[in-house]
């Protein structure tokens, strides 16, 4: 996150234009995410939007803990217990009709809710309203649930502004239509769209969303046309927040080093030949707007972010939490008995036997007090989260890993420590010789894993191969037993031992990088901390292959080393 | 009245529209699954092929039922000598993530059980999707046992509900429709073999294509209606093409021999189960009545044979070519031969 103090003169003012645009066309726009605290930025912002925002469009207010029945509409049980009729209430979609919603706390949205917002959001026929999401989450893995952030067309970075001062609002009740039009050029559709595409975002809603934006923005100035400096607001407001990589830039920063993008999407350098050069130009200077609308030092945070999210992923959804009777947190309620070992809700219970009361009564004259059957019984849900199993691969040949075993226990005891904490599980798999070895199955014993580690003796051949496989077992194995596995390699990443146990250096290094591919697609995280002194040698191409994390150990200590790991294991805990 | 994007004017996806279109030629291909990156016109696809299909004639009940399909009809309606009827559009529901089971398969009616104490059915979402569409965007992340529902009831055309003391069934036929991005969250390949079709929807890799998109998309927002009328043509051309698809398919003929290369195929991709091949069968039924063909040939099968089978094959870690490929080099080894 950015630094308190570090303000940014044009990020407030892209936040008074972006009010204003918001105001003057809701349901083209989707809405805009308020990344930062609760504050007087945030408070100045909304109340200067609201001055903007035409008295017949409403702001409601949405908790996240918000029913769905509220948000679709549904029975009103208060109500219909009062006055023994039936009433329903409107739902909030109905209700908002060419305003805007304002989610508190969007970070913490649920799934379902999120995608019943998104879907209204993405109807045509009946979308009349905007979003604004108040995002209060600190951490890089809390964020607004992404159906609804790729629906709305801007993000505020409110750390980045300063309280906005009392303007006076014009009327831009008549900006969207004549924003419609005012038409934009073919040339800069195509650098819009060029721009997206080496931005790496892979989806056409933002090019749509710019493409609108352009034209309210000239509508807003009252010209009558929209050309290349609205296009480049435009996309510095529109794209730069959705930025996955940098084309030209250049990597100096190799700590967090992650894969390039997963080789089935589509490689943005086929792409890149605009066709006329103009047109190449004129997306040049797109991309260099939205460059400058980047805060320093993103770049590094991009690489971050990508690898968080690419972690979070490999939680396989909703996969990742599994519902259990007792333990975790509550996941809502469900029908059920009570006796068989679930918990009893009893506010739900009672408000499911609350309609039939009249009935009730009805049929069993005599009896007072609320009439409660079996089946109004409701019962406690929970999700537990998945425990996760730190698997580690360590490298006792006699090759150059021997001279740095010292240091690599040493990162491996931090990181035993750090699971301690964690309640975490850890496996211990040795290699050697001609042959891998599971010196210690999954366990949540870490005195044995350290004395298993500390009388590991060295020496021999680096049989690689065996050693992925050997992991992709256990890690599998810890997956089905519904843990979420996690494998970190100490290697130099020299094989010379192949699968068969013969020595033939260039066959054990094609296997390898089969068995690192097998990996991958087995969607495991893995971290692969390079015992070599060259920082670009075979462990780092493996750490590719296997869409890991390299972390090259001369350039490491082994509080860094923990600290990389328990980044992995958070970005795998806090997948939803 | 609202106005769809109509599909005609949909830019690029043309392996998605194709497919869309042959569920709306033949319904019992089974479900459709669109799995790839976000904004990419999904569920614009299928709102608007809803609106492309001609209005259908359904009773008053709460199931739409078909008044010419008397077998398919639900008990009131059957019970009804001349049950009343009204032009529709084919219904399209959206299941979101989330729903819980009472407003899948519908639940006890609360209004009716109050006010006057009687056993009544408050019909679910299967219900409204019956003879329609039933959309799931992000099938992926739905909690098993929903998707299992669904599934089940596709492919029986019947939803049965026995609960709260509630003994139901009703018609539920209608083709669902998944979508997702397989990078958040894997389906199993039991449910997975359990869709007709697949299809792999990826952002379109060509730039002009993508400016056509944001063109048209800017043209229908400034004037929905304006640009409607401007599809009209080609809306109803496309209309009629199906209309006439379906009406040829039952005089659609494969031959043996074509039957032969389509196991040959599958046997040769180790597709689990015949379910495949059946489905390979309707397909490219399915394509060469909408393209007008009244018997089945090779070609049909080359190019259905991606969206039939690509999501039934046994994945080898080790071979990282997608099974895009593998189809393709499946059809080119047992057609080449």
């Amino acid at each position: 996150m950015i630094a308190v103090g570090t303000t940014d003169p044009t990020a407030s003012a892209h936040a008074v234009l972006i009010s204003r645009l918001l105001a003057s066309d809701p349901s083209a726009l989707g809405g805009v995410v308020l990344r930062g605290p609760a504050g007087p930025v945030r408070d100045s912002w909304l109340s200067m939007f609201c001055r903007f925002l035409p008295s017949d469009k409403p702001l409601i207010k949405v908790p996240h803990h918000v029913a769905n029945d509220r948000l679709l509409g549904g029975l009103d049980v208060a109500a219909t217990l009062s006055s023994g009729k039936v009433i329903s209430e409107r739902g909030l979609f109905t209700h908002v009709k060419n305003g805007f919603l304002q989610l508190l706390s969007s970070e913490r949205f649920a799934p379902d809710k999120a995608s019943y917002l998104s879907a209204a959001l993405d109807d045509d026929a009946s979308r009349r309203f905007g979003v604004i999401a108040c995002d209060e989450g600190i951490e890089d893995d809390e964020r607004t649930p992404s159906i609804l952030t790729e629906r709305m067309a801007f993000q505020i970075d409110l750390n980045a502004c300063v309280p906005f001062d009392d303007i006076d609002a014009d009327d831009v009740s008549d900006i969207a239509p004549q924003a419609s039009r005012l038409p934009v050029s073919d040339g800069l559709l195509l650098a819009l769209s060029g721009t997206a595409i080496r931005l790496g975002i892979l989806s056409v809603r933002p090019v749509l969303f710019a493409a609108r934006v352009a034209q309210l923005i000239a509508a807003l100035e009252r010209t009558d046309a929209v050309d290349e400096d609205h296009a480049k607001l435009a996309a510095s407001l529109v794209l730069s927040h959705r930025a996955r990589f940098l084309p030209t830039s250049d990597h100096e920063d190799e700590q967090y080093e992650t894969p390039p993008p997963p080789s089935d999407e589509p490689l943005p350098e086929e792409e890149q030949e605009p066709s006329t050069p103009t047109e190449g130009e004129l997306a040049e200077v797109i991309l260099e707007a939205v460059r400058a609308a980047l805060p320093p030092g993103l770049l590094e945070k991009l690489d971050h972010a990508s690898l968080i999210q690419k972690a979070a992923k490999s939680g396989a959804g909703s996969m990742s939490q599994k519902a259990g009777k007792m333990r975790g947190r509550p996941a809502g309620t469900r029908r059920g008995d009570p006796r068989q070992g679930s918990r009893l809700n009893l506010i739900e219970t009672l408000r499911t036997a609350a309609p039939w009361q009249n009935l009730r009564r009805r049929a069993q004259p005599g009896r007072t007090g609320v009439i409660v059957s079996k089946e109004d019984f409701r019962v406690n849900r929970y999700k537990q989260k998945r425990e996760t199993t730190a698997i580690f691969v360590v490298d006792a040949s006699g090759s150059a890993a021997i001279r740095r075993m010292a240091e690599a226990k040493g990162a491996v005891e931090y990181i035993l420590a750090d699971c301690y904490v964690r309640r975490d599980r850890v496996a211990l798999i040795a290699f050697r010789g001609k042959t891998a070895e599971v010196l210690l199955p999954p366990t949540r014993s870490l005195q044995r894993a350290r004395r298993s580690l500390a009388d590991l003796p060295g020496g021999g051949g680096t049989p690689l191969p065996a050693a992925i496989d050997s992991a992709i077992i256990v890690a599998e194995q810890v997956r089905r037993g519904g843990g979420t596995p996690i494998i970190v390699f100490l290697t130099d990443g020299r094989a010379n031992i192949t699968r068969d146990g013969t020595a033939d250096r260039a066959k054990a290094s094609t296997e390898s990088e089969e068995a690192a591919k097998a990996l991958r697609l087995t969607g495991i995280q893995a971290l692969m901390i390079d015992l070599s002194e060259h920082r670009d040698g075979a462990a780092r191409k493996l750490a590719q292959a296997m869409g890991g994390i390299h972390l090259p150990l001369p350039y490491a200590d082994a509080a860094r080393i923990s600290q990389n790991v328990s980044l992995a294991m958070k970005a795998d805990r806090g997948a939803r | 009245m609202s106005v769809r994007f109509p599909f005609s004017a949909i830019a690029g996806q043309d392996e998605l529209k194709l497919a869309l279109l042959l569920t709306a030629v033949d319904p019992m291909i089974g479900g459709l699954l669109a799995l790839g990156d976000r904004g990419t016109g999904k569920s614009t696809a299928v709102r608007a092929l809803a609106a492309l299909l001609p209005d259908i004639k359904a009773t008053t009940c709460a199931y739409h039922c078909d008044p010419a399909a008397p077998q398919t009809m639900c008990d009131t309606c059957r019970a009804d000598a001349k049950p009343k009827t009204r032009n529709i559009q084919i219904p399209v529901v959206d299941l979101p993530l989330g729903a819980t089971e009472d407003r899948v398969i519908g639940a006890l009616n609360l209004e009716r059980a109050l006010s006057h104490g009687e056993k009544a059915f408050e019909p679910g979402l299967l219900a409204a999707a019956n003879r329609g569409y039933l959309y799931v965007d992000e099938v992926n992340l739905l909690e098993d046992h929903i998707v299992d529902l669904l599934l089940d009831v596709a492919a029986s055309g019947e939803n049965v509900v026995e609960r709260e003391g509630l003994s139901i069934r009703h018609p539920a036929r209608f083709v669902l429709v998944g979508s997702g991005n397989p990078e958040e969250g894997e389906l199993r390949p039991q449910l997975l073999d359990r869709f007709g079709l697949s299809v792999d929807v990826r952002t379109p890799a060509d730039v002009g294509i993508w400016v056509e998109i944001v063109k048209r998309r800017l043209t229908y927002e400034a004037d929905p209606q304006g640009f409607v009328d401007q599809w009209a043509e080609s809306e109803i051309a496309l209309q009629k093409k199906l209309v006439a698809g379906r009406k040829r398919l039952t005089n659609v003929t494969t031959p043996d021999s074509v039957m032969q290369r389509a196991a040959e195929l599958c046997i040769h991709l180790k597709t689990d189960g015949i379910r495949g091949q059946l489905t390979l069968m309707r397909v490219t039924r399915a394509l060469a009545a909408y393209e007008g063909k009244s018997t089945v040939t090779e070609d049909h099968l080359k190019r259905m044979a991606g969206p039939a089978l690509r999501h039934r094959l046994r994945r080898n870690p080790l071979d990282e070519a997608g099974s895009g490929t593998r189809i393709d080099r499946a059809v080119a080894e047992v057609f080449g031969a």
